[in-house]
């Protein structure tokens, strides 16, 4: 018969303690995706519905629209919340499913490098992106 | 009345997998699917194994897949159901033979919450600790809860993993974070902000829809989310 004890230690492997990880985890699922769904519709429409649609974004449409600092930071931030909640929602699912402690622990390291490297290479774009050198 | 009866037949000792049995059993006009299942192990079949003891919606030992849902087998008519009547274990736990389950994971889930009055360091006097009527009606829905595990297993999320704590342990664990006379709050919102706490819900409503007891589950798992995101964010 289980006691108080080891369920409380099974629960809370040795040396774990509860942190506010999780919480914090679970409200910014739901902050970002409020955001998201402003920042989605907006790219939405902006890109794919309204001016021409998606046929007309080349290379000067891009030059022209990351002129100025607000449209490169509306997506960057797109790009950030878009990954960081995509991912996040990922490590859940692998908790759900992932029970082997060795499968979980590589599942959900490839998540982070993964997560890191786009959010690394996109972010890099968006804050070096130069039209001069890179034109003709 | 005669009724069709689908239940679900397994051994694991000698069988790999689940099988079907037939059967019609003879119930009252308003006989329950317990009165059914008694008529199926009393004169067709005696090694069909079930577990029920009070008969009346009080003990929760009955609880079964009819029909698709999870329902207490003592307090649902036959006459109210599409016929044959489908009758399986309820999901998510080791079936140990046909209807009976391996209740520990949920019990685990239930004790990992410590679920019983931690009273604070004031003497009551040698006397009962007192509270308002409105105090008391501040957690009233989640004393109803008989431990039939219903909730916790038509929760997708307790299917995926059995570590999660699941609706049932919250459920008890809000019966006493809300009672005034209780001090053992923080350590349990502590326990349920844990990886496998209450933030692993993602307001399913199954356990509500399941509950046969009328709780509303996933109203009382919110609470204790909404209490826990307050004190630490
Ligand atoms: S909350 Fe309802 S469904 Fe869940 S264990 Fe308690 S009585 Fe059963
Ligand atoms: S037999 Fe007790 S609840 Fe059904």
């Amino acid at each position: 018969m289980a006691t108080v004890q080891d369920v409380y230690e099974r629960h809370f492997p040795s040396g774990i303690s509860p942190s506010s990880w999780e919480v914090w985890s679970w409200f910014f699922m739901r902050i970002s995706g409020l955001l998201l769904v402003f920042l989605v519709l907006g790219h939405l429409a902006i890109m794919h519905v309204f001016g021409g649609g998606v046929e007309r974004v080349n290379f000067d449409f891009v030059a022209a629209r990351w002129h100025g600092i607000f449209w490169r930071s509306y997506d960057w931030l797109l790009l950030a919340l878009a990954l960081l909640h995509g991912s996040s929602g990922t490590r859940t699912v692998i908790h759900d499913y992932v029970h082997r402690d060795g499968w979980r622990v590589l599942a959900k390291a490839t998540l982070y490098v993964a997560t890191f490297v786009f959010l690394s290479v996109g972010t890099l774009v968006i804050v070096t992106f130069d039209p001069a050198t890179l034109a003709h | 009345m005669k009724v069709q009866l689908k239940i679900q037949r397994f051994d694991p000792a000698t069988q790999d997998k689940p099988v079907w049995g037939n059967y019609v059993a003879e119930v009252e006009d308003n006989g329950r699917v317990l009165d059914a299942l008694h008529y199926v192990k009393w004169y067709l079949d005696g090694t069909l194994a079930l577990r029920r003891s009070c008969g009346h919606g009080v003990c929760g030992s009955d609880a079964m897949v009819i029909n698709g849902v999870n329902r207490l087998a003592c307090k649902v008519l036959c006459k109210t159901l599409d016929q044959p009547v489908t009758v399986e274990p309820i999901r998510g736990l080791k079936v140990e033979k046909d209807l009976i389950v391996d209740m520990e994971p949920f019990f685990a889930g239930y004790r990992a919450v410590q679920p019983w009055l931690v009273p604070d360091d004031t003497d009551p006097g040698g006397r009962e600790r007192l509270q308002s009527p409105e105090e008391r009606a501040r957690y009233d829905d989640t004393t109803k809860c008989i431990l039939c595990a219903a909730c916790t297993t038509s929760c997708p999320i307790f299917w995926g993993d059995d570590t999660y704590v699941g609706p049932a342990a919250i459920v008890n664990a809000h019966r006493f974070i809300f009672d005034s006379r209780d001090a053992g709050d923080r350590e349990r919102l502590e326990i349920l902000s844990a990886r496998e706490g209450a933030f692993r819900c993602r307001t399913t409503f199954n356990c509500t829809e399941a509950c046969p007891r009328g709780i509303k589950v996933t109203e009382a798992i919110q609470e204790v989310k909404r209490t826990i995101l307050y004190r630490k964010v």
